[in-house]
């Protein structure tokens, strides 16, 4: 579904925030993409998601098939790439309601389908809620505005239920979670799990990772990755910390990333 | 009216003549033009009457009125009651003392200062820092403007100079006071303070009125802040019961450079204070505070504008004011944002508390935008002590009156927290619980 | 981001689809004003003696005040000089014969014209239950729903029948809420009026349907001098529409209307406005000059009285839609969207007079400026020393749309005694490129974003304008629509 080939990116002041990183996820499966403050974890999710601020210097990113690069953010979104942002912007005056008709309406027209009506969305709503355990309540705020931060993650994950995307990439969305909303976080996010759907949880800590289990971890270090392996590797890094990496990576030779399957 | 303040002009004007035939005027040279320049911009217009929008609500017609004049050279002695109100507790400060805009060398104490910090009396800087003072007096203050400014400008004598050369620190606070002792006696004092690159400095300006009766002070102090620097500025305005009190600031801030002023008005029948914060340099901060207390038959009125003239500066202002008796409080705050100053993050409240009936307030905050990728908000509320606050204190035991006080003192208080300075905010805290009433188990408390 | 700055321009650079012309011909008087034009104006209306009278001593105060200080020049908008004998001062489509103008013997041509305009003269109800009082030029020609309104005791009419039929009521109100001294436009327009809507409420009626009345100005150089009365009688409620589209035209058009609205014990007026004058071309030229008195007095203990507003044309807009708080407990509200493009500048906003005991203002103002549009927010909150416990609340919110354009707000506020609370809040932003991105990602076009934020931003007025002025506003405001907005 996702191939990434040899992918440099980062900002104007920090053009090589990421060196030549390359990943590959197919359908079905869940990576988890770990690593310490700076590795540039949320940088790689901003630039697949075709985040304006970030410059990709090289390589290659192909998603279904497609360039994944050279398509706007909202096209990627249409074609089913949803990022779950770590910092969830606030827009005031909109309601989340009347945000998710639009942007479910416009990817149905985009594809040729009706649009949905009031009644429709309104049940489609319903049934999402459910899957999430949330209640009508938050339908109506406004997008973010006034949302403690556990909210607006647990706001994401209603969006991501509503859009149904592919490809859902969540960014760090279990930081600044107390333990309860995080399993409520983490059971919304399992019950979206399809084989036909994949997943990319980009996150500093372990804790996420306990209830939505993945197939493969990755640890970024530096902008390259490091180190992959199945869900253990997960709960080894728990265990031994970043420094463990840090000190493999000093010893191994310099430059090089490793192809992750 | 009009022809009393036609005659005011007038009295001014022809003060001024006789000063210039006198040859008053006559040294420093370069100072001649910019006096010329500046008494025919007060005689294009005179003082400023209600028809003009900054002066819509302060009615100036008593203080155009009387005929005040410029202190007589030779001066008594200044009686020791006024030397103790000088007197700060628990420090000594460097000070310049002006007795009724005159300097009083035996009153005041800065001489030289370590590190290169220079304070001194502007008539003697004239001579022995001409350079530094042409390049800067007149130069900053918008006195084409500003009538009070232009007339200050025209008849400028002394006042203080203070000059921080560059990567000097003056640790200790400067104190600049201008004492009012004598009736019927204008008095305009001329401020300038130079901190040069990354210094810091702390100046206190305290205008202080012994005499009950009238008399009038026209001051203005222009700050420049170099590039880095930080000026820590405070101005304690204790004037007298009738006095007049017109003062005008005006600071320009370099890149990077921080300003903080903090101006306190308890006193006078009529204070006016302009106040004008230029950005002129990227990354500069400023802070504005003020609060005033006032009660009887008093006026108060501040005008502020605050001006990002280029991108990425700060800008605070904090003003409030407690209004008792059948005072009249009359606030504007501008926040002036230029095309191309992005990335302003500009805010300004306003705040009065409003204690009897009679009182009038009368605000109008400001803001001009010209860029768009800016933060500038501001807010402004007049209202009286909310009454769940009251009650909640009563809940717990505290009588009507304590209640009260001590609202009034928490409300006043923000504004003293900023002062940075300890000795300065207990000494503006006692005069504030003098002001405030005598409630004594408020005072304890506090 | 270049979709985004596609839209801005889109928004600043909008076509204006209402800026047609009809040709019909028009019994106009020459240009200029002067005695003999006021007594014309009169007689051709033909106005009984009070109303001539009134109108002479208005002319002659407005003649003291042009010779001594003219023009008021305070507003922060700067305009060529306005030379008032150059505007025609009435206008009117030819009628045939003397008889009454019923709707079949109304100008076919002019029937096409409300038609193009979308306005239901007829049975055909676009809007349903709207009763229309039409205004082409300066003459009213039809009102439908007049004979339903009748029976319930409403007059709702043009101006011009109210001084025919109920001179008794116009005598008794005109003027009473903006005299002709009131200010330079106030005394042009008492002098020279020519015609608008007439409405009175009777006591304990609520009126069932909307009143509204679209005005149009054709004639190039005429001045559109309207005048509307609005009176609600004790414990009665109204809502009163008024849209405005004008034709473009070179050269610039006056627009000088007073609107006085009169709410005793317990009554209720609400006054929507959604105007799109035409805003002057890419460069500002030719647009309209807007400069109005609009004014309610909530004269009745709890009376209230709510202007509501959608500002979307005008190349010089002057107008303070105001309301004086004199009966004990009434209510004041403003609710206001104003947006300025291209060259537009509007000076605008609201002034509150707190005089009853126990009053209460909200004002809500937001403006969005793009382009190099200037937007001015200017507001009066006066509460006398006998207002006791007076309560306002203001807030104004800009949003500025590129780095060209402007937001300025000028509020007043004066505070006569120490029971009252005002309280004032203004913020400025734009729309962040987090934002953008925020609703990019989820699928939303960069247009439909910019049109949803927007949107977002005007929520709060926009949901006091009645429901069909609610979604004429949102189409004003959008760019493109296509079903994703309302």
């Amino acid at each position: 579904m996702l191939s990434i080939r040899n992918l440099s990116a980062g900002v104007v002041d920090k053009p090589d925030i990421l060196k030549r990183i390359s990943l590959e996820v197919k359908a079905g499966e869940v990576h988890a993409i770990m690593g310490p403050n700076g590795s540039g974890k949320s940088t790689l999710a901003q630039v697949l998601a075709g985040h304006p601020g970030y410059i990709v210097t090289s390589g290659a990113v192909t998603y279904l098939g497609q360039d994944l690069l050279a398509m706007p953010a909202e096209e990627r979104a249409r074609a089913g790439l949803f990022l779950a942002f770590q910092y969830p912007v606030e827009i005031p005056g909109v309601s989340n309601a009347y945000f998710l008709k639009a942007a479910i309406n416009e990817r149905r027209s985009r594809q040729g389908q009706e649009e949905l009506d009031a009644m429709e969305f309104l049940q489609l709503l319903d049934e999402k809620l459910r899957i999430v355990e949330m209640d009508r309540s938050f339908v109506n705020r406004p997008v973010n505005e006034g949302f403690s931060g556990g909210e607006k993650k647990r706001n994401e994950i209603l969006q991501m239920a509503v859009l149904e995307p592919t490809l859902a990439i969540l960014d760090e969305t279990d930081s600044g979670l107390d333990i309860d909303a995080l399993k409520t976080v983490a059971q919304g996010v399992n019950r979206l799990r399809r084989p036909d759907n994949a997943m990319i949880l980009v996150t500093h800590y372990q804790r996420l990772l306990q209830y939505v289990e993945p197939d493969h971890v990755h640890v970024l270090f530096d902008g390259h990755i490091v180190k992959s392996g199945g869900k253990e590797l997960a709960l080894e890094l728990e265990g031994k910390g970043y420094d463990w990496i840090r000190e493999e990576v000093a010893a191994a030779e310099p430059a090089g990333s490793s192809v992750a399957r | 009216m009009t022809t009393t303040v036609a005659t005011a002009k007038d009295r001014y004007l022809a003060e001024f003549q006789t000063l210039e035939r006198g040859g008053a005027f006559r040294s420093p040279s370069w100072l001649a033009p910019l006096r010329r320049r500046a008494i025919d911009r007060f005689a294009e217009s005179g003082f400023p009457t209600t028809r003009d929008e900054d002066w819509r609500y302060t009615n100036l017609a008593s203080l155009a009125a009387t005929p005040f004049r410029p202190a007589a050279p030779s001066q008594a002695g200044v009686p020791d009651e006024a030397l103790e109100r000088l007197a700060l507790p628990g420090v000594e400060w460097p000070r310049l003392v002006f007795v009724d805009g005159r300097y009083s060398p035996k009153l005041s104490t800065a001489r030289q200062l370590p590190g290169g910090v220079q304070v001194a009396s502007l008539a003697e800087a004239m001579i022995t820092d001409g350079d530094m003072i042409e390049r800067h007096l007149g130069r900053h203050v918008r006195w084409d403007k500003n009538v009070f400014a232009a007339l200050n400008t025209a008849f400028v004598d002394d006042g203080g100079f203070v000059c921080l050369p560059p990567e000097v620190r003056s640790e200790t606070p400067l104190e600049l006071v201008f004492l009012a002792t004598t009736p019927g006696v204008v008095a305009q004092p001329r401020t300038l303070i130079v901190a040069g690159l990354h210094s810091r400095l702390t100046v206190v300006e305290r205008y202080v009125g012994i005499t009950d009766e009238a008399y009038f002070t026209n001051a203005v102090t222009e700050i420049v802040a170099g590039p880095g620097a930080a000026v820590d500025h405070y101005v304690l305005q204790e004037q007298g019961a009738e006095a007049f009190h017109v003062a005008t600031v005006h600071a320009v801030l370099g890149r990077d450079s921080v300003f903080d002023t903090c101006g306190v008005t308890f006193g006078g029948r009529l204070a006016r204070t302009t106040l004008t914060l230029e950005f002129a340099g990227e990354g500069g901060r400023g802070a504005i505070n003020g609060l005033y207390v006032v009660g009887g038959r008093q006026h108060v009125d501040h005008h502020v504008t605050v001006d990002h003239a280029v991108p990425r500066c700060t800008s605070r202002q904090l003003f409030k004011g407690v209004l008792d008796g059948n005072a009249r409080a009359v606030f504007n705050g501008r926040v002036i944002v230029r095309p191309g100053a992005q990335k302003t993050d500009a805010t300004q409240t306003n705040k009065h508390l409003l204690l009897s009936d009679g009182v009038e307030v009368d605000s109008k905050p400001q803001l001009e935008i010209f860029a768009d990728d800016v933060k500038c908000t501001h807010g402004a509320a007049e209202g009286q002590l909310a009454p769940e606050a009251l009650f909640y204190l009563k809940s717990r035991g505290l009588g009507e009156e304590t209640a009260r006080a001590l609202l009034t003192y928490g409300f006043a208080h923000e504004v003293l927290e900023r002062v940075a300075v300890e000795p300065l905010q207990a000494y503006l805290d006692r005069l504030l619980m003098a002001r405030l009433g005598s409630d004594p188990i408020a005072k304890e408390i506090v | 981001m270049s979709t985004t700055a596609k839209t801005l321009e889109a928004l600043a650079n909008r076509e204006y689809k209402w800026g047609f012309v009809s040709d019909i011909d028009a019994d106009a008087l020459p240009p200029g004003l002067t005695e003999e034009v006021v007594r014309a104006i009169s007689a051709k209306k033909k106005e009984p003696e009070f109303m001539l009278e009134w109108r002479l001593r208005a002319y002659r105060h407005w003649l003291k005040m042009e010779r001594s200080a003219g023009e008021p020049k305070w507003a922060n908008v700067t305009y060529p000089a306005i030379d008032y004998q150059q505007i025609v001062y009435y206008s009117a489509p030819k009628r045939t014969g003397d008889g009454p103008v019923s709707l079949d013997e109304v100008d076919p041509k002019l029937l096409e014209t409300f038609e193009k305009l979308g306005i239901p003269l007829s049975e055909r109800k676009r809007l349903a239950g709207v009763a229309v009082d039409a205004v082409f030029d300066s003459v009213s020609v039809a009102t439908t729903f007049k004979e339903k309104l009748a029976e319930l005791g409403i007059i709702f009419c043009s101006f011009s029948e109210a001084v025919q039929n109920h001179p008794e009521l116009v005598q008794k109100y005109l003027g009473s809420v903006v005299p002709y001294t009131d200010n330079f436009y106030a005394a042009l327009n008492s002098a020279v009026f020519s015609d608008g809507s007439f409405c009175y409420i009777p006591r304990g009626v609520r009126c069932p349907m909307e009143l509204s009345t679209y005005f149009r100005i054709n004639a190039a150089s005429s001045g559109q001098f309207e005048r509307t009365l609005i009176v609600a009688e004790e414990e009665s409620y109204v809502s009163y529409l008024e849209g405005c589209t004008a034709p473009m035209r070179d050269e610039n058009q006056l627009h000088a209307a007073v609107v006085e609205l009169v709410a005793l014990d317990n009554a209720q007026i609400k006054y929507s406005t959604v105007q799109n004058w035409y805003a002057g071309d890419a460069e500002g030229r030719g647009g309209i000059f807007n400069f109005v008195t609009k004014r309610g007095k909530c004269a009745g203990r709890r009376s209230k009285i709510s202007w509501t507003q959608v500002e979307t044309g005008s190349a010089i807009t002057w107008k303070y839609p105001s309301v004086i708080l004199q009966g004990d407990d009434s209510v004041g509200e403003f609710y206001s969207v104003a947006l300025t493009a291209n060259r537009q500048q509007a000076d605008t906003g609201t002034k509150m007079i707190h005089i009853g005991k126990n009053t209460r203002s909200t004002i809500i103002s937001k403006g969005i400026s793009a382009g190099r549009g200037n937007n001015t927010y200017r507001g009066l909150v006066k509460i006398l020393p006998r207002a006791v416990n007076a309560r306002n609340y203001t807030q104004c919110d800009s949003l500025l749309l590129g780095d060209r354009c402007g937001a300025h707000t000028f509020p007043y506020i004066e505070v006569g005694n120490a029971s009252s609370i005002a309280e004032h809040e203004a913020s400025t932003s734009k729309i962040s490129d987090e934002q953008l991105f925020y609703c990019k990602q989820r699928g939303i076009s960069g247009d439909n974003a910019v049109s949803m934020i927007i949107n977002g931003f005007c929520k709060e007025v926009f949901k006091n304008l009645p429901m069909e002025f609610a979604v004429e506003a949102t189409k004003l405001l959008g760019v493109s629509l296509e079903g994703s907005i309302g």
